[in-house]
């Protein structure tokens, strides 16, 4: 088993799961995952899954009159039951973590999976929001996924437009205040999406934008909008909000309507100071928190040579050496690390809860970052001292309920040359399979990627 | 202002008590005496910051209803007037309080907490992530360290005690550096006997940037599982009073920590602000009573530092909610603290006060309030409070914020 077998596996993969092996040819191994996508993952529409959002919410409402109808009113109201209440859109959510997890611990293209993780992550929607909770897996299999090796622009114009990053961002209710609901009704621009688009998804601070420009971009984005709780369930277009006339975004002039819409996000999503943006993220994601220059310039110039096709940044990165050497210079997020820990131990697809409460139990619950620049991907993010005791505590109790595992099997699949001495001869010394395995899913070598 | 005097070696008949065995080396926190004589020690000070992470609506939340331009500015924001139906709390005739922070005003009211308004960092970034890195970086540029934590580094306390805490699984930025932090969140999890916890820091000994944290780690659980009990499966157990509770109960033990960092989320209004802000601002409020009531006598030499990274527009905004604007307010209460009033250098809501227009427009630095902190209250050297606000030269610090 070669070093860079192993480190394609972790680094670019997800790790490797128990009774697999690693690729012969590394190289070959990742390229061939980016020039084809495997099938697509089936799931709820965002128009179902707005219904059965709005469907529950009238589920709870009735459940609500019948017992105030029940009751005098001078008794106390009865506190809600705790947990999750029962209804199709809890359900439509606990089958969507459970097909999250089940795809990445059986994953035939881990390092696509860990594309899409990435770019979810970089657009993040989270789950924190009532509304756009119900539709963030939607955005996923409609605005990410096609778009991970395309182009950059493309997702971009797809995310932006997507009825998750409208609902979250709040430009659902923004209204043009020329437009004529604005005149009538006097409301106006919410500057949310449109600050987070340039600051977050695309020139990041350092492209130079003004205060000027974030309420340009919001007057572009009115009319962007969604129907929630009603027909059509899903995106809308209201002609009646959008800003009339010209708008200025970093000097350039955008007339009204969708297309002018596309255009402008294009034009953001194509820049040079985007292209760096993008650069500076893959490669702290894929070669270290603090990426050397060269890195980030290789990439950026795939993306500025190729007009920002994400394929060949991935390819760029692949041929990068410092992606590959120094190994384990990565520490694992909880969410790479509990996903790295469940593969190595083979747990079954049918145990997927598993990996969802890992996520929670370890502060990256699934798709709710607190904060929409997302989660992040630095060592300091994660080390903190309590942070480390969690993840013992996680993987002690998750080699307490996995089934019998050889220890030497999963340290062959977990850390396979990367296994130092240390660690082996501790597992070998330890008092029980339990004890062993969680010396190897808690080691430090195990704890980067 | 005098630098506190501790003595420099551990008293000789010092007798290390189990939770002594259980700290480590920051049992020699308790040095030179009795527990009445440790008491009297400036040592005995606590500083407690609420990071408002999102920030808040310092109009919404300290409405100054004085100012003739408030009603225009905010429409369906603008809180009744004090004495009317579900109007604000009044505190002293310009300004109020928002009717969800009853505890604060009992403090205000008790003198125990002091209200600055139009005040902002140095910065004037209207980024939520940029402006917290800077708020608590404590300067012009993004630093790797926070400044609480080199101020910690200069407390003339033994290297390692563990004089700080953040609690919540994640270190802040605030405190974050050289200074050893410990950090607590209530676990809810299988734990491994002690026995494996020490094999596992042995293979931790080898990896730089791992070993340092997990060591600190299995210090605070020593710590943490004794002073807190165990794990319990309420469903508020994350919230902020539990947390607010919890680290008042941790820092009224004698070798606990003096200084706390707690964070809370939800203040980004930007849509339907009047009812969405009202959570945030109860969780905040209950915390403080938590907090209070878990320090008990120690409350008196306790101050609580509570900021945000930036205040919002003046304007209500096209959806009942407002964006990121510039100034905005801080509380200081404690006992410690000398309360009862707001101090503010009124700009005013109508032409020129509004910063480009838009932003109320800040008089004061913060920087000026945490730096009069650290000198005053933590009783920092004035080097100490300039290394931990580099480049600060202008801002002096705020006199007479603490009881004399």
């Amino acid at each position: 088993m070669s070093v860079k077998s192993q480190t394609a596996v972790i680094r670019f993969g997800l790790g490797l799961r128990l009774g697999e092996s690693v690729p012969a040819d590394p190289i070959a191994w990742l390229q061939g995952q980016l020039a084809q996508a495997g099938a697509p993952p089936d799931g709820p529409t965002v128009e179902q899954a707005l219904r059965a959002r709005t469907e529950q919410q009238a589920m709870r409402q009735a459940e609500a009159a019948a017992q105030a109808a029940a009751t005098p009113p001078s008794a106390p109201a009865a506190p809600p039951p705790p947990g999750p209440q029962p209804g199709p859109l809890t359900d439509m959510t606990r089958a969507e973590n459970l097909a999250w997890a089940t795809r990445r611990l059986t994953a035939e293209q881990p390092f696509r999976e860990r594309l899409v993780d990435f770019w979810m992550n970089h657009f993040t929607v989270s789950r924190r929001n009532g509304a756009a909770a119900a539709i963030v897996g939607c955005l996923e299999r409609d605005a990410i996924r096609p778009h991970v090796t395309g182009r950059f622009a493309d997702m971009l114009v797809a995310v932006t437009t997507h009825p998750a990053m409208l609902i979250y961002l709040d430009n659902a209710a923004s209204v043009g205040p020329n437009s004529p609901i604005g005149l009538r009704q006097r409301r106006g621009l919410n500057e949310n999406l449109a600050r987070e688009v340039l600051e977050l998804h695309s020139l990041s601070p350092a492209g130079g934008y003004t205060q000027g420009d974030v309420q340009e971009l919001a007057r572009i984005l009115t009319g962007l909008s969604v129907a929630g709780q009603q027909e059509p369930f899903g995106f809308v277009w209201r002609p009646q909000t959008h800003e009339p006339g010209e708008k200025s975004l970093l000097g350039r002039r955008f007339g009204e309507g969708q297309e002018q819409i596309s255009a402008a996000l294009r034009f953001l999503g194509s820049h040079p100071a985007t292209y760096r943006h993008l650069a500076v993220k893959l490669a702290r994601h894929f070669v270290a928190d603090q990426p050397p220059p060269e890195a980030v310039r290789a990439v950026q110039q795939a993306l500025q040579a190729s007009e920002g096709d994400l394929g060949a940044a991935c390819r760029a990165l692949i041929a990068l050496p410092q992606a590959w050497d120094p190994p384990l210079g990565k520490l694992r997020t909880p969410q790479d690390h509990v996903l790295a820990a469940c593969r190595a131990v083979g747990l079954p697809p049918e145990r997927a809860d598993m990996v969802i409460g890992g996520l929670a139990a370890l502060g990256q619950p699934l798709w709710n970052a607190p904060q929409p620049n997302g989660w992040g991907d630095v060592a300091a993010e994660w080390s903190g001292p309590e942070a480390l005791m969690r993840r013992v505590d996680w993987m002690y109790t998750l080699a307490g309920r996995i089934g019998r595992v050889e220890p030497a099997a999963a340290v062959e699949a977990g850390l396979g040359p990367f296994a130092k001495a240390e660690t082996v001869a501790a597992m070998r010394g330890a008092g029980s399979v339990r004890d062993a395995v969680t010396l190897m899913l808690a080691s430090p070598e195990f704890m980067h990627r | 202002m005098s630098s506190l005097p501790l003595p420099d070696a551990p008293h000789a008949s010092f007798a290390p008590s189990r939770r002594g065995l259980l700290l480590g080396q920051a049992a020699s926190l308790v040095v030179g005496g009795t527990r009445a004589a440790f008491a009297q020690l400036p040592g005995e000070r606590r500083l407690v910051v609420i990071l408002l992470r999102g920030a808040l609506d310092g109009l919404h939340a300290v409405p100054p209803y004085g100012d003739p331009g408030l009603a225009e500015l905010r429409g369906r924001l603008a809180l009744p007037e004090p004495g009317q139906e579900g109007g604000a709390l009044d505190l002293g005739g310009r300004f109020g309080l928002h009717p969800a922070l009853a505890n604060l005003h009992a403090l205000y009211r008790a003198n125990e907490a002091l209200v600055l308004h139009a005040v902002a960092g140095p910065y004037r970034s209207r980024s939520h992530f940029e402006a917290q890195d800077l708020l608590e970086g404590g300067a012009a540029d993004r630093l790797t360290s926070g400044w609480l934590n080199r101020a910690i580094q200069a407390l003339p306390n033994p290297p390692e005690a563990r004089v700080g805490l953040a609690v919540g699984t994640g270190v802040p930025l605030l405190l974050r550096g050289s200074a050893p932090v410990g950090a607590y969140a209530p676990p809810g999890l299988q734990q491994p006997a002690a026995e494996l916890i020490y094999r596992l820091a042995e293979l931790q000994k080898a990896d730089p940037q791992l070993a340092g944290p997990f060591a600190e780690g299995m210090r605070a659980r020593g710590f943490a599982a004794q002073t807190l009990g165990a794990p319990t499966n309420e469903p508020d157990r994350g919230s902020f009073p539990r947390l607010a509770a919890a680290a008042g109960r941790l820092m009224s033990e004698r070798s606990g920590p003096r200084v706390a960092v707690l964070e809370i989320g939800g203040w980004d209004t930007h849509a339907g602000q009047a009812g969405r802000i009202i959570g945030p601002l109860r969780a905040l409020d209950d915390g403080l009573g938590q907090l209070k009531t878990a320090l008990g006598d120690h409350w008196a030499r306790t101050a609580v530092l509570v900021v945000t990274e930036f205040g919002r527009t003046a304007r209500m905004n096209g959806n009942q909610g407002t964006d990121h604007g510039t100034g905005g307010v801080a509380f200081l209460l404690g006992g410690a603290v000398a309360g009862g009033r707001v101090q503010a250098d009124w700009p005013g809501l109508s032409g020129e006060g509004l910063l480009e227009n838009r932003d109320l427009r800040p008089t004061r630095d913060l920087r000026s309030l945490a730096k009069g902190l650290l000198r005053d209250h933590l009783r920092l050297p004035e080097r100490a409070v300039a290394e931990a606000f580099p480049g600060s030269a202008a801002v002096a610090p705020l006199p007479g914020l603490l009881r004399a």
